[in-house]
Protein backbone atom coordinates (compact mmCIF):
# COMPACT_ATOMS: atom_id res chain seq x y z
CA UNK A 1 0.00 0.00 0.00
CA UNK A 2 2.82 2.41 0.83
CA UNK A 3 4.21 2.14 -2.71
CA UNK A 4 0.82 3.05 -4.11
CA UNK A 5 0.67 6.09 -1.81
CA UNK A 6 4.18 7.21 -2.78
CA UNK A 7 3.28 6.93 -6.47
CA UNK A 8 0.15 9.03 -5.94
CA UNK A 9 2.11 11.67 -4.05
CA UNK A 10 4.80 11.78 -6.76
CA UNK A 11 2.13 12.35 -9.38
CA UNK A 12 0.29 15.00 -7.37
CA UNK A 13 3.50 16.89 -6.60
CA UNK A 14 3.64 17.86 -10.27
CA UNK A 15 0.62 20.10 -9.74
CA UNK A 16 0.60 20.84 -5.99
CA UNK A 17 2.97 23.07 -4.02
CA UNK A 18 3.61 20.30 -1.53
CA UNK A 19 2.13 17.33 0.31
CA UNK A 20 2.07 17.01 4.11
CA UNK A 21 2.96 13.54 5.34
CA UNK A 22 5.30 11.66 7.63
CA UNK A 23 8.99 11.47 6.75
CA UNK A 24 11.29 8.83 8.13
CA UNK A 25 14.97 9.69 8.36
CA UNK A 26 17.88 8.34 10.41
CA UNK A 27 16.81 10.53 13.33
CA UNK A 28 13.20 9.34 13.39
CA UNK A 29 9.79 9.95 11.87
CA UNK A 30 8.05 13.32 11.91
CA UNK A 31 5.64 15.45 9.88
CA UNK A 32 7.13 17.00 6.75
CA UNK A 33 6.14 18.98 3.68
CA UNK A 34 7.16 16.87 0.69
CA UNK A 35 7.99 18.93 -2.37
CA UNK A 36 8.80 18.01 -5.94
CA UNK A 37 12.20 16.31 -6.11
CA UNK A 38 12.12 15.05 -2.50
CA UNK A 39 12.97 11.42 -1.79
CA UNK A 40 9.54 9.80 -1.51
CA UNK A 41 10.97 6.52 -0.24
CA UNK A 42 11.07 8.43 3.07
CA UNK A 43 7.28 8.83 3.10
CA UNK A 44 5.80 6.50 5.75
CA UNK A 45 2.54 6.08 7.70
CA UNK A 46 3.74 5.41 11.25
CA UNK A 47 3.63 6.60 13.96
CA UNK A 48 0.49 8.76 13.72
CA UNK A 49 1.09 12.48 14.27
CA UNK A 50 -1.68 15.07 13.89
CA UNK A 51 -1.15 16.45 10.37
CA UNK A 52 -4.15 18.74 9.89
CA UNK A 53 -2.67 21.61 11.99
CA UNK A 54 0.31 21.65 9.62
CA UNK A 55 -1.98 22.11 6.63
CA UNK A 56 -3.59 25.01 8.47
CA UNK A 57 -0.20 26.55 9.27
CA UNK A 58 0.99 26.26 5.67
CA UNK A 59 -2.23 27.54 4.12
CA UNK A 60 -2.16 30.61 6.37
CA UNK A 61 1.48 31.30 5.54
CA UNK A 62 0.93 30.74 1.81
CA UNK A 63 -2.59 31.97 0.99
CA UNK A 64 -2.30 31.16 -2.71
CA UNK A 65 -0.65 27.75 -2.45
CA UNK A 66 -2.32 24.39 -2.96
CA UNK A 67 -1.27 21.59 -0.64
CA UNK A 68 -2.04 17.92 -0.30
CA UNK A 69 -2.15 15.74 2.78
CA UNK A 70 -1.71 12.03 3.35
CA UNK A 71 -4.58 11.70 5.80
CA UNK A 72 -5.99 8.97 7.95
CA UNK A 73 -9.65 9.00 8.92
CA UNK A 74 -9.01 11.09 12.02
CA UNK A 75 -6.91 13.64 10.08
CA UNK A 76 -9.71 13.98 7.53
CA UNK A 77 -12.38 14.44 10.23
CA UNK A 78 -10.17 17.03 11.94
CA UNK A 79 -9.85 18.91 8.65
CA UNK A 80 -13.66 18.98 8.29
CA UNK A 81 -14.09 20.64 11.68
CA UNK A 82 -11.16 23.00 11.03
CA UNK A 83 -12.66 24.02 7.67
CA UNK A 84 -15.92 24.96 9.40
CA UNK A 85 -13.99 27.26 11.69
CA UNK A 86 -11.93 28.81 8.88
CA UNK A 87 -8.70 27.13 9.90
CA UNK A 88 -8.25 25.39 6.56
CA UNK A 89 -9.49 26.20 3.07
CA UNK A 90 -10.97 23.02 1.56
CA UNK A 91 -10.78 24.47 -1.95
CA UNK A 92 -6.99 24.55 -1.80
CA UNK A 93 -6.56 21.05 -0.42
CA UNK A 94 -6.03 17.67 -2.00
CA UNK A 95 -6.76 14.81 0.36
CA UNK A 96 -5.05 11.48 -0.17
CA UNK A 97 -6.88 9.32 2.32
CA UNK A 98 -5.42 6.15 3.79
CA UNK A 99 -7.75 3.62 5.35
CA UNK A 100 -6.43 2.20 8.61
CA UNK A 101 -6.00 -1.55 8.83
CA UNK A 102 -8.25 -3.59 11.09
CA UNK A 103 -5.39 -3.85 13.62
CA UNK A 104 -4.82 -0.10 13.63
CA UNK A 105 -8.55 0.54 14.03
CA UNK A 106 -8.70 -1.89 16.93
CA UNK A 107 -5.74 -0.21 18.63
CA UNK A 108 -7.65 3.10 18.64
CA UNK A 109 -11.10 1.52 19.17
CA UNK A 110 -11.94 3.62 16.12
CA UNK A 111 -15.52 3.48 14.90
CA UNK A 112 -14.68 5.23 11.64
CA UNK A 113 -11.23 4.15 10.45
CA UNK A 114 -11.35 5.31 6.81
CA UNK A 115 -11.37 8.87 5.46
CA UNK A 116 -14.52 10.01 3.69
CA UNK A 117 -13.65 11.59 0.32
CA UNK A 118 -17.10 13.26 0.03
CA UNK A 119 -16.37 16.64 1.68
CA UNK A 120 -13.41 17.38 -0.56
CA UNK A 121 -13.22 18.74 -4.08
CA UNK A 122 -10.20 16.57 -4.73
CA UNK A 123 -9.78 13.38 -2.79
CA UNK A 124 -8.89 9.75 -3.17
CA UNK A 125 -8.84 6.97 -0.62
CA UNK A 126 -6.36 4.12 -0.71
CA UNK A 127 -6.93 0.83 1.11
CA UNK A 128 -10.09 -1.05 1.95
CA UNK A 129 -12.06 0.45 4.85
CA UNK A 130 -11.88 -1.81 7.91
CA UNK A 131 -14.96 -2.52 9.94
CA UNK A 132 -15.38 -0.27 12.96
CA UNK A 133 -13.47 -1.67 15.93
CA UNK A 134 -14.72 -2.88 19.28
CA UNK A 135 -15.68 -0.16 21.80
CA UNK A 136 -13.17 1.09 24.34
CA UNK A 137 -13.38 -1.41 27.27
CA UNK A 138 -12.91 1.41 29.82
CA UNK A 139 -15.98 3.16 28.39
CA UNK A 140 -17.97 -0.05 28.69
CA UNK A 141 -16.81 -0.49 32.28
CA UNK A 142 -17.54 3.19 33.06
CA UNK A 143 -21.08 2.95 31.79
CA UNK A 144 -21.74 0.23 34.35
CA UNK A 145 -20.72 2.51 37.24
CA UNK A 146 -22.97 4.44 39.62
CA UNK A 147 -22.72 8.24 39.74
CA UNK A 148 -20.58 8.05 42.89
CA UNK A 149 -18.27 5.53 41.28
CA UNK A 150 -17.96 7.71 38.20
CA UNK A 151 -17.03 10.74 40.30
CA UNK A 152 -14.46 8.68 42.20
CA UNK A 153 -13.08 7.36 38.89
CA UNK A 154 -12.51 10.84 37.49
CA UNK A 155 -11.22 12.22 40.78
CA UNK A 156 -8.57 9.51 40.81
CA UNK A 157 -7.69 10.05 37.15
CA UNK A 158 -7.57 13.86 37.25
CA UNK A 159 -5.47 13.83 40.44
CA UNK A 160 -2.68 12.46 38.24
CA UNK A 161 -2.76 15.51 35.95
CA UNK A 162 0.52 17.46 35.87
CA UNK A 163 -1.09 20.30 33.90
CA UNK A 164 1.31 20.04 31.00
CA UNK A 165 -1.40 21.25 28.59
CA UNK A 166 -0.27 18.48 26.23
CA UNK A 167 -3.86 17.39 25.57
CA UNK A 168 -4.65 20.90 24.39
CA UNK A 169 -1.38 21.45 22.55
CA UNK A 170 -1.54 18.31 20.45
CA UNK A 171 -5.27 18.58 19.70
CA UNK A 172 -5.98 19.45 16.05
CA UNK A 173 -9.18 21.20 17.12
CA UNK A 174 -7.53 23.44 19.75
CA UNK A 175 -6.52 26.56 17.87
CA UNK A 176 -8.03 29.43 19.89
CA UNK A 177 -5.62 32.34 20.29
CA UNK A 178 -6.58 32.74 23.94
CA UNK A 179 -7.40 29.66 26.00
CA UNK A 180 -9.76 29.50 28.98
CA UNK A 181 -7.33 27.04 30.59
CA UNK A 182 -4.74 29.83 30.80
CA UNK A 183 -7.22 32.37 32.17
CA UNK A 184 -6.80 32.89 35.92
CA UNK A 185 -10.54 33.52 36.21
CA UNK A 186 -11.03 29.81 35.52
CA UNK A 187 -7.74 28.13 36.40
CA UNK A 188 -5.63 29.29 39.31
CA UNK A 189 -1.92 29.32 38.55
CA UNK A 190 0.57 27.17 40.39
CA UNK A 191 -1.88 24.53 41.62
CA UNK A 192 -1.32 20.82 41.10
CA UNK A 193 -3.43 18.81 40.54
CA UNK A 194 -5.66 21.36 38.81
CA UNK A 195 -9.06 22.05 40.39
CA UNK A 196 -11.32 18.98 40.19
CA UNK A 197 -13.25 18.59 38.00
CA UNK A 198 -13.32 21.99 36.31
CA UNK A 199 -9.98 22.01 34.51
CA UNK A 200 -10.78 18.92 32.48
CA UNK A 201 -14.47 19.68 32.15
CA UNK A 202 -13.78 23.15 30.73
CA UNK A 203 -11.76 21.52 28.02
CA UNK A 204 -14.32 18.77 27.53
CA UNK A 205 -17.07 21.38 27.17
CA UNK A 206 -15.04 23.28 24.60
CA UNK A 207 -14.37 20.08 22.67
CA UNK A 208 -18.01 19.08 22.41
CA UNK A 209 -18.95 19.28 18.75
CA UNK A 210 -15.25 19.42 17.89
CA UNK A 211 -13.58 16.22 19.10
CA UNK A 212 -13.01 13.90 16.15
CA UNK A 213 -11.70 11.00 18.26
CA UNK A 214 -8.11 11.04 16.99
CA UNK A 215 -6.88 9.93 20.45
CA UNK A 216 -3.80 12.13 20.28
CA UNK A 217 -4.60 13.70 23.69
CA UNK A 218 -4.59 10.33 25.41
CA UNK A 219 -1.42 9.23 23.63
CA UNK A 220 0.48 12.35 24.69
CA UNK A 221 -0.73 12.43 28.31
CA UNK A 222 2.30 11.88 30.59
CA UNK A 223 -0.07 10.94 33.42
CA UNK A 224 -1.80 8.22 31.37
CA UNK A 225 -5.28 9.67 31.95
CA UNK A 226 -7.74 7.77 29.71
CA UNK A 227 -8.95 10.95 28.03
CA UNK A 228 -10.69 9.17 25.17
CA UNK A 229 -13.20 7.86 27.71
CA UNK A 230 -14.19 11.44 28.50
CA UNK A 231 -14.28 12.44 24.86
CA UNK A 232 -16.08 9.30 23.69
CA UNK A 233 -18.83 10.13 26.16
CA UNK A 234 -18.93 13.79 25.06
CA UNK A 235 -19.20 12.66 21.43
CA UNK A 236 -21.95 10.24 22.36
CA UNK A 237 -23.92 12.95 24.17
CA UNK A 238 -23.49 15.49 21.38
CA UNK A 239 -24.75 12.82 18.97
CA UNK A 240 -27.72 11.85 21.13
CA UNK A 241 -28.68 15.36 22.19
CA UNK A 242 -28.03 17.33 19.05
CA UNK A 243 -27.68 14.77 16.29
CA UNK A 244 -24.19 16.06 15.47
CA UNK A 245 -21.19 13.92 14.57
CA UNK A 246 -17.98 15.99 14.46
CA UNK A 247 -16.00 15.50 11.28
CA UNK A 248 -18.78 13.78 9.35
CA UNK A 249 -20.53 16.44 7.28
CA UNK A 250 -18.72 19.57 6.12
CA UNK A 251 -22.06 21.35 5.53
CA UNK A 252 -23.48 20.72 9.03
CA UNK A 253 -23.09 23.70 11.35
CA UNK A 254 -21.45 23.00 14.74
CA UNK A 255 -24.25 22.88 17.34
CA UNK A 256 -22.52 25.12 19.86
CA UNK A 257 -22.44 27.86 17.22
CA UNK A 258 -26.24 27.70 16.96
CA UNK A 259 -29.15 28.60 19.22
CA UNK A 260 -31.48 25.95 20.63
CA UNK A 261 -34.12 27.17 18.16
CA UNK A 262 -31.78 26.39 15.29
CA UNK A 263 -30.61 23.09 16.77
CA UNK A 264 -33.20 21.80 19.25
CA UNK A 265 -32.36 19.09 21.76
CA UNK A 266 -33.37 15.65 20.58
CA UNK A 267 -34.10 14.35 24.08
CA UNK A 268 -36.14 15.60 26.99
CA UNK A 269 -33.74 14.83 29.80
CA UNK A 270 -30.01 15.39 29.78
CA UNK A 271 -28.15 12.16 30.64
CA UNK A 272 -25.49 12.03 33.34
CA UNK B 1 8.82 27.09 1.06
CA UNK B 2 10.05 24.53 3.57
CA UNK B 3 8.38 22.81 6.52
CA UNK B 4 10.34 20.24 8.46
CA UNK B 5 10.89 18.93 11.98
CA UNK B 6 14.29 18.90 13.63
CA UNK B 7 14.91 16.37 16.40
CA UNK B 8 16.53 17.71 19.55
CA UNK B 9 16.66 17.04 23.29
CA UNK B 10 14.73 19.11 25.79
CA UNK B 11 17.10 21.48 27.59
CA UNK B 12 15.09 21.88 30.79
CA UNK B 13 16.14 18.92 32.95
CA UNK B 14 18.21 15.80 33.10
CA UNK B 15 15.49 13.43 31.78
CA UNK B 16 16.45 14.14 28.19
CA UNK B 17 13.07 13.95 26.47
CA UNK B 18 13.13 13.93 22.68
CA UNK B 19 11.23 16.64 20.89
CA UNK B 20 10.91 18.01 17.39
CA UNK B 21 11.23 21.68 16.63
CA UNK B 22 8.77 22.55 13.88
CA UNK B 23 10.63 24.74 11.40
CA UNK B 24 8.79 26.74 8.75
CA UNK B 25 11.05 28.60 6.32
CA UNK B 26 13.93 28.59 8.78
CA UNK B 27 11.90 29.82 11.75
CA UNK B 28 10.87 27.70 14.75
CA UNK B 29 7.06 27.70 14.93
CA UNK B 30 6.32 24.93 17.41
CA UNK B 31 7.27 21.86 19.42
CA UNK B 32 6.09 18.29 18.83
CA UNK B 33 6.94 15.47 21.27
CA UNK B 34 8.91 12.70 19.57
CA UNK B 35 6.78 9.55 19.57
CA UNK B 36 9.64 7.16 18.87
CA UNK B 37 11.95 8.57 21.52
CA UNK B 38 12.75 5.92 24.16
CA UNK B 39 12.64 8.37 27.08
CA UNK B 40 9.34 10.20 26.63
CA UNK B 41 7.52 8.14 23.97
CA UNK B 42 5.52 11.05 22.58
CA UNK B 43 4.91 12.81 25.87
CA UNK B 44 6.27 16.04 27.37
CA UNK B 45 5.81 18.08 30.52
CA UNK B 46 4.91 21.76 30.39
CA UNK B 47 8.55 22.77 30.22
CA UNK B 48 9.18 20.56 27.20
CA UNK B 49 6.12 21.88 25.39
CA UNK B 50 7.53 25.39 25.86
CA UNK B 51 11.17 24.49 25.33
CA UNK B 52 11.54 26.73 22.28
CA UNK B 53 9.90 29.85 23.69
CA UNK B 54 13.16 31.51 24.66
CA UNK B 55 14.66 31.25 21.19
CA UNK B 56 13.21 34.49 19.80
CA UNK B 57 12.38 36.09 23.16
CA UNK B 58 13.32 39.78 23.19
CA UNK B 59 14.89 39.41 26.66
CA UNK B 60 17.17 36.60 25.57
CA UNK B 61 20.82 37.32 26.36
CA UNK B 62 22.93 37.23 23.25
CA UNK B 63 26.21 38.45 24.71
CA UNK B 64 27.78 38.16 28.18
CA UNK B 65 27.00 41.02 30.57
CA UNK B 66 29.54 42.57 32.96
CA UNK B 67 28.48 44.72 35.88
CA UNK B 68 30.24 48.06 35.62
CA UNK B 69 29.47 50.79 38.15
CA UNK B 70 26.34 48.89 39.22
CA UNK B 71 24.99 48.47 35.68
CA UNK B 72 25.05 45.35 33.52
CA UNK B 73 26.83 46.18 30.28
CA UNK B 74 27.13 44.01 27.17
CA UNK B 75 30.60 42.55 26.71
CA UNK B 76 32.51 40.26 24.35
CA UNK B 77 33.22 36.65 25.30
CA UNK B 78 36.95 37.37 25.43
CA UNK B 79 36.37 40.22 27.85
CA UNK B 80 33.98 38.18 30.03
CA UNK B 81 36.16 35.06 30.17
CA UNK B 82 39.28 37.11 30.95
CA UNK B 83 37.46 38.83 33.81
CA UNK B 84 36.17 35.51 35.24
CA UNK B 85 39.64 33.91 34.99
CA UNK B 86 41.29 36.90 36.61
CA UNK B 87 38.77 37.08 39.49
CA UNK B 88 38.79 33.29 40.12
CA UNK B 89 42.60 33.37 40.20
CA UNK B 90 42.64 36.35 42.56
CA UNK B 91 40.06 34.88 44.98
CA UNK B 92 41.90 31.55 45.03
CA UNK B 93 45.22 33.33 45.77
CA UNK B 94 43.68 35.49 48.50
CA UNK B 95 41.36 33.02 50.26
CA UNK B 96 42.27 29.52 49.06
CA UNK B 97 40.49 27.15 46.61
CA UNK B 98 37.73 26.22 49.09
CA UNK B 99 36.48 29.79 49.03
CA UNK B 100 35.09 28.97 45.58
CA UNK B 101 32.18 26.71 44.58
CA UNK B 102 31.00 25.41 41.22
CA UNK B 103 27.34 24.92 40.41
CA UNK B 104 26.59 22.99 37.27
CA UNK B 105 23.31 22.22 35.59
CA UNK B 106 20.97 19.42 34.56
CA UNK B 107 20.51 21.40 31.34
CA UNK B 108 24.11 20.69 30.36
CA UNK B 109 25.33 17.52 28.73
CA UNK B 110 27.19 14.85 30.71
CA UNK B 111 30.37 15.97 28.99
CA UNK B 112 29.89 19.60 30.00
CA UNK B 113 29.19 18.58 33.59
CA UNK B 114 32.28 16.37 33.58
CA UNK B 115 34.37 19.29 32.39
CA UNK B 116 32.90 21.54 35.08
CA UNK B 117 33.82 19.24 37.96
CA UNK B 118 37.20 18.51 36.40
CA UNK B 119 37.89 22.23 36.23
CA UNK B 120 36.79 22.66 39.87
CA UNK B 121 38.87 19.78 41.20
CA UNK B 122 41.94 19.72 38.95
CA UNK B 123 42.41 23.39 38.04
CA UNK B 124 40.99 25.25 41.04
CA UNK B 125 41.50 22.50 43.63
CA UNK B 126 38.16 22.31 45.42
CA UNK B 127 35.51 19.64 45.89
CA UNK B 128 32.79 22.31 46.20
CA UNK B 129 30.75 20.99 43.25
CA UNK B 130 26.97 21.02 43.18
CA UNK B 131 24.13 21.42 40.74
CA UNK B 132 21.42 23.89 39.87
CA UNK B 133 18.66 22.08 41.75
CA UNK B 134 20.33 23.09 45.05
CA UNK B 135 21.27 26.59 44.00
Amino acid sequence: MIEEIRAHVAEKLQELDGVVGLRQTAEGTAPYLFRQGDDLSQLVLHPRYPLSPIVSLLQKRYPEARFGIVARGCDARALVEMAKREQVDPDRLYLLGVACTAEEAEECHCADPAPDPAPWLQAEVIGAPAEGASPNPIVVEYEGMSLEERRAFWRQQFLKCIKCYGCRNICPECFCESCALEDEVWVERGLLAPPFPMFHLIRAMHMSGRCVACRQCELTCPAHIPLTVLYDLIRRDVGNLLGYVPGADIEAAPPLSLTLDEAPLLVETIPH
Amino acid sequence: MEYKNVLTTCIYCGCGCGLYLEVLDGEIVGVIPAKEHPVNQGRLCIKGWNAADFVYHPDRLKTPLIRKNGELVEATWDEALSLVAERLGAIKAESGPNSLAFLSSAKCTNEENYLMQKFARAVIGTNNVDHCARL
